[in-house]
């Protein structure tokens, strides 16, 4: 080959397979080194990071007995992908118990990606949830018949008692809301909707964990990636231990039985409440699985409002139960003296009427024990008389501020802060503004406002609120903020210290020990427990009188404080005492050896006007 | 000549960079088709297993080749033709359809394509025909024969068996005949059709803000008007006639951009109109200066223009759905990732993670979960670069580099011109399955199914370019003893 005239073409043909290969080195620099985006998309593309679901913290009482425990339930996912190598559709029905339409429905229903946003053929679709282990045994069983089918296992909530239902609360599918505000939830997760699974949900979910799978391109599983190395575990939410005494619990959701009202009881000392129950209630198990939507619109429907917690919602009057504090406050502010007395007339008394039969003048003791109406306005008109009325009652309506705010002491008219409790009433006591404005700032006095001194008029308390009460007395001047949960009760900021006077305590707690041994309470005392108490007898516009009793003991050294509410019930000291009674008996003899009373509380169906409707 | 000559005579660099790339092609495709109960390379069960099967049979056949003379090769080139011919012909009465290709045959345990052999078979025709002592390139009339010989198996293998990224290979042989003479417009000439082609299909159905007519086909005739401009420009001393031309394409989109006005006007047919008008104006200069070369850039932009009105038409009617798709989505007109973009979706992840050392052998997690469809034959470079990264991939292309230099080399040594056309021939056939292949894998190119010479999976392949280098090695060892 001399001569050649192309003798330069070698080189451009060479010079051209250069530069082709410099340009794919080029291209594999920008993928393999400049361009990241690659590698996340490898990421997404091979590992299934898979939730890993913890269980759920437990639930105990004060004694260490399980409440609230998980029990596994089941799911049935579907790869589609998978499916159409040789699914077996009827079969697969008939194990599900399900028909056809109810299959394709449901196909449907997953592959509606406005409803199903994270749908895809290559990943498990949820089909069915909530099934129990009964229910896919037999799909376990024939498991080769149905490619793609996976079933996973989840974990619901399980009852050890019926009872605490509005304490404990439900769980349930994460709403939307939660979604919207907590990255850590994904839709179809479960959460706690209400009660104590709300208040602790972050400590009783735990921290969901990842297992990272690999999976092939069509989304079978392959297996585990670096041998789980790049897996984080799944934390275990962490158990509450309540102050709850489920025994005292169980006692007062069975006094309530076909009654509506509330019944909530204290250790003083602690402020851990030891039952706390509302009537009409259910039966925690029934908010659980596939039935929960049903049985709670069934809930949200009753007319009786079961879903309603009475025990920290629900307002009354306080009604003679108020006489206890009116007795403290009125001592602390210079209105009587232990030695004051007042006469009563009975039925015939004026302003208002004593519903008792006593001798008079009658003295601070015997006027709680008998609960003398006269003698709590008289002593009410005197405290907030005592410096006069001054110009336009200017020293009248700062004489009824100071009583407002010793009355607000005792945790009445306010919510409880820094607690557990689900949502709460406030409750009221008037504020001094609200009769400026409906009186005039000159146009009202002592006797306007009367029905105060008694428990009655504007002043509304809830039953969590009457037994902080009971408790403060107990206390003899302070009380912890109410809980379930017993870490809180070290918690200083809990502590509210009333600032009246140790013996005007001692004196209202031998007037309603007196009450038990010859007043209104006198029926359902046991000597032994030192008992202490104060009923009332709320009136009630729109029907019968609701009943209410407070109290503790023993009295000396209180270990529990009670107050009970029983609605549309007439007398406090028939309806209400013996149930408290009865609370007191178990809680400090842990048995209760007054059957009769017991029965006949739990026996006994009163009517409710909600009933009527 | 003795036996002992022709040895001494082999050039062992083709023969280790060979051996390279055969045996890693060999553990990538153990790597690629590697799952989690595997545990050796030479399991006659699974790929790896296979390949290193072919790796052997492929080698004995070289070797056995390699004790043939070459002249054997040169005597029967015509009659192997023939009977090739005959061969691709009957191919699809007895293959099987093999994802709408019907190139296939079954041969007890080897699947075997006669496409592949056919480049061998067709490259030893074209070399013994160009290969004549009196043969020499002077015009287009002398590359007739050749073209023929090489567009027919081509047509055979593209329209009877459906299998056109086989056929397509042999386009391979225009850089021997580039070598051998032919004009290198042709090369360019195909090249800026390939890219207009592109343009028109890319930008086709692109709108423009003005009038009605595609962005596409705007900016075909744009630049052919501007290649009419810039001859123009060439050929002339003053720019005179530059000028004039420049005025009669602005006074006719003018004229378009006014009659817009009015009524709608189709700007495509604005540009053709100026386009014809400067190509006549252009002719006529040239006519007239008596500068007859330049006619070839009248016919050349008269044919690209009629192909570029056909390309629409060709893209719509003439290519397979399947095609069609392919072409779309390689040209970012469709993004789909699960649909027909998959394969160069899943290769540019799965070469993407690998960074810059790779994941490791049998430690990529892409390949190995088949994200890559095809990824032990096809491909497999996806597989180089997620296990074994920049560094592996760019190695694997450098020692392709080296191997089709030294094959040019070999080429340029040659004392005969047989010899010399074929081993172009070689060298044009492994640079065209590289960049084919490698320009697929990473999403530079169209997804032509065309495998990556040694290193994918397939007897059929293996053989077949095994077959290819040893006749070349064999014709290499004989250079010495050839006088002229």
């Amino acid at each position: 080959m001399t001569n050649d005239p192309y003798s330069r073409r070698p080189f451009i043909i060479m010079g051209s397979v250069v530069i082709v290969v410099l340009v794919f080195i080029a291209r594999l620099f920008w993928l393999q080194i400049i361009d990241q985006s690659q590698k996340q998309k490898a990421d997404n593309n091979a590992l299934l990071r898979q939730v890993v679901y913890p269980s759920r913290g437990l639930i105990y009482d004060r004694n260490g007995e399980l409440l609230v425990i998980n029990q596994p339930i089941y799911e049935v996912t579907l790869i589609f992908q998978e499916m159409r190598h040789g699914f077996d559709t009827v079969a697969f029905c008939q194990c599900l118990n399900i028909d056809r339409e109810e299959f394709d429905q449901r196909i449907a229903a997953i592959r509606d990606k406005k409803r199903n946003r994270g749908f895809s053929t290559y990943t498990p679709q949820i089909f069915m949830a909530q099934l129990g282990k009964e229910d896919v045994a037999s799909l376990r069983e024939t498991s080769y018949k149905y490619p793609g089918m996976g079933i996973r296992k989840r974990t619901l909530r399980g009852y050890n008692y019926p009872y605490a239902a509005h304490i404990l609360g439900s769980v349930g599918e994460v709403s939307q809301a939660d979604l919207d505000r907590d990255v850590y939830y994904q839709a179809g997760d479960y959460s706690g909707r209400d009660g104590l699974e709300r208040t602790y949900e972050k400590r009783l979910r735990g921290e969901k964990g990842v297992e990272v799978i690999m999976r092939d391109s069509r989304g079978r599983i392959q297996g585990s990636y670096h041998d789980g190395a790049e897996d984080v575990e799944a934390v275990t939410g962490t158990d509450l231990h309540l102050s709850l005494d489920i025994h005292l619990q169980a006692l007062a959701e069975q006094c309530l039985q076909g009654k509506v009202g509330s019944v909530v009881a204290l250790e003083p000392a602690t402020g851990e409440i030891l039952a706390l129950a509302s009537s009409p209630t259910w039966n925690p198990e029934i908010l659980v699985g596939k039935q929960r939507s049903t049985q709670y619109n069934r809930l949200l429907n009753d007319p009786t409002k079961p879903l309603f917690n009475r025990a920290l919602q629900a307002t009354y009057p306080p009604g003679s139960t108020f006489k206890t504090i009116q007795s403290v406050v009125c001592l602390q502010e210079g209105g009587i003296t232990p030695q004051t007395k007042y006469p009563c007339s009975g039925p015939g008394s004026s302003p208002i009427k004593c519903t008792h039969h006593h001798g008079s003048p009658v003295s601070l003791l015997n006027a709680i024990e008998q609960s003398c109406n006269p003698y709590f306005w008289c002593a009410f008109r005197d405290m907030l008389q005592k410096d006069g009325y001054g110009d336009d009652n200017a020293v009248f309506r700062k004489r009824y501020n100071l009583w407002r705010n010793d009355v607000m002491k005792f945790g009445l008219g306010q919510r409880f802060k820094n607690t557990d409790l689900g949502e709460q009433a406030a409750g009221k006591i008037p504020y001094e503004r609200e009769y400026n404005r409906t009186y005039g700032e000159k146009g009202w006095k002592a006797i306007t406002i009367r029905s105060l001194s008694i428990g009655q008029g504007e002043v509304l308390v809830t039953p969590l609120q009457l037994a902080n009460q009971a408790a403060t007395l107990a206390n003899r001047g302070y009380y912890i903020t109410p809980h379930l949960n017993t870490e809180l009760t070290s918690n200083p900021d809990l502590r509210h210290v009333t600032g009246m006077d140790t013996t005007w305590f001692s004196i209202v707690a031998q007037g309603m020990h007196q009450v038990m041994t010859h007043g209104t309470g006198r029926w359902y005392n046991i000597d032994s427990l030192q008992m202490c108490g104060k009923t009332g007898t709320v009136q009630n516009p729109h029907g019968k009188d609701h009943a209410i009793f407070i109290g503790f003991a023993p009295m000396d050294a209180p270990k529990i404080a009670v107050a009970v509410v029983v609605e549309n019930a007439g007398f406090g000291a028939t309806w209400a005492a013996p149930v408290a009674s009865l609370m007191m008996e178990q809680y400090l003899t842990d048995t209760i050896r007054r059957k009769n009373i017991y029965n006949k509380m739990v026996n006994t169906v009163l009517e409710h006007p909600s009933e009527q409707q | 000549m003795t036996r002992n000559s022709v040895i001494s005579g082999i050039d062992w660099w083709t023969i280790i960079l060979f051996l390279v790339i055969a045996l890693f092609g060999w553990l990538n495709i153990y790597g690629a088709s590697y799952t989690f109960d595997q545990t050796s390379l030479f399991d006659l069960s699974n790929r790896a297993g296979k390949q290193f099967l072919w790796i052997s049979v492929a080698c004995v056949l070289g070797i056995a080749v390699l004790f043939v003379e070459g002249r054997t090769y040169e005597v029967i080139a015509y009659l192997l033709y023939a009977f090739w011919i005959v061969v691709l012909l009957i191919t699809p009465l007895l293959a099987h359809n093999t994802k709408g290709s019907m190139s296939w045959i079954d041969l007890g345990p080897l699947k075997f394509q006669p496409a592949e052999l056919a480049k061998m078979i067709t490259a030893l025709a074209l070399a013994k025909y160009m290969g004549r002592y009196e043969y020499r390139v002077r015009s287009w009339r002398d590359l007739m024969v050749p073209f023929l010989l090489l567009a027919l198996p081509a047509g055979i293998i593209m329209v009877w068996q459906s299998e056109t990224g086989s056929a397509l290979v042999f386009a391979s042989f225009l850089i021997m005949f580039y070598r051998s003479g032919m004009s290198g417009y042709v090369l360019t000439g195909g090249l800026s059709f390939a890219l207009l082609f592109i343009c028109a299909i890319r930008f086709g159905e692109v709108a423009l803000p003005l009038g009605t007519g595609s962005v596409g086909v705007l900016i075909c005739y744009l630049v052919l008007i501007a290649v009419v401009v810039g001859f123009m420009w060439l050929q002339e001393q003053d720019g005179k006639n530059t000028l004039i031309l420049c005025g009669i394409i602005v006074l006719t989109y003018a004229a378009g951009l006014i009659a817009n006005i009015w009524f709608t006007v189709n700007f495509n047919l604005i540009s053709l109109v100026a386009l014809v008008l400067a190509l006549a104006y252009f002719t006529f200069v040239v006519l007239y200066r008596r500068h007859f070369s330049l006619l070839i850039v009248t016919a050349y932009v008269a044919v690209a223009l009629l192909f570029c009105e056909a390309c629409t038409m060709v893209f719509d009617k003439v290519l397979q759905p399947h095609q069609r798709t392919r072409i779309e989505v390689l040209l970012g007109l469709k993004d789909d990732p699960a649909g027909a973009g998959y394969n160069v979706n899943q290769s540019l992840i799965a070469i993407g993670s690998g960074q810059f050392t790779g994941k490791g052998f049998l430690k990529g997690t892409q390949t190995k979960l088949r994200f890559v469809p095809e990824q032990d034959t096809d491909f497999i470079f996806c597989t180089v670069g997620e296990e074994w990264g920049f560094i592996g991939s760019a190695g694997v292309l450098i020692v392709y580099l080296i191997f089709i230099l030294r094959l040019i080399f070999i080429a340029e040594r040659q004392r005969d011109n047989y010899s010399r056309i074929y081993a172009y021939c070689v060298a044009g056939i492994f640079f065209f399955h590289l960049t084919i292949n490698v320009g697929m894998v990473l999403g530079l190119l169209p997804v032509i199914g065309i495998p990556l010479p040694f290193f994918s999976y397939g007897g059929s392949s293996m053989i077949s370019f095994t077959l290819l280098l040893a006749v070349l090695l064999r014709l290499d060892a004989e250079r010495l003893n050839k006088l002229h």
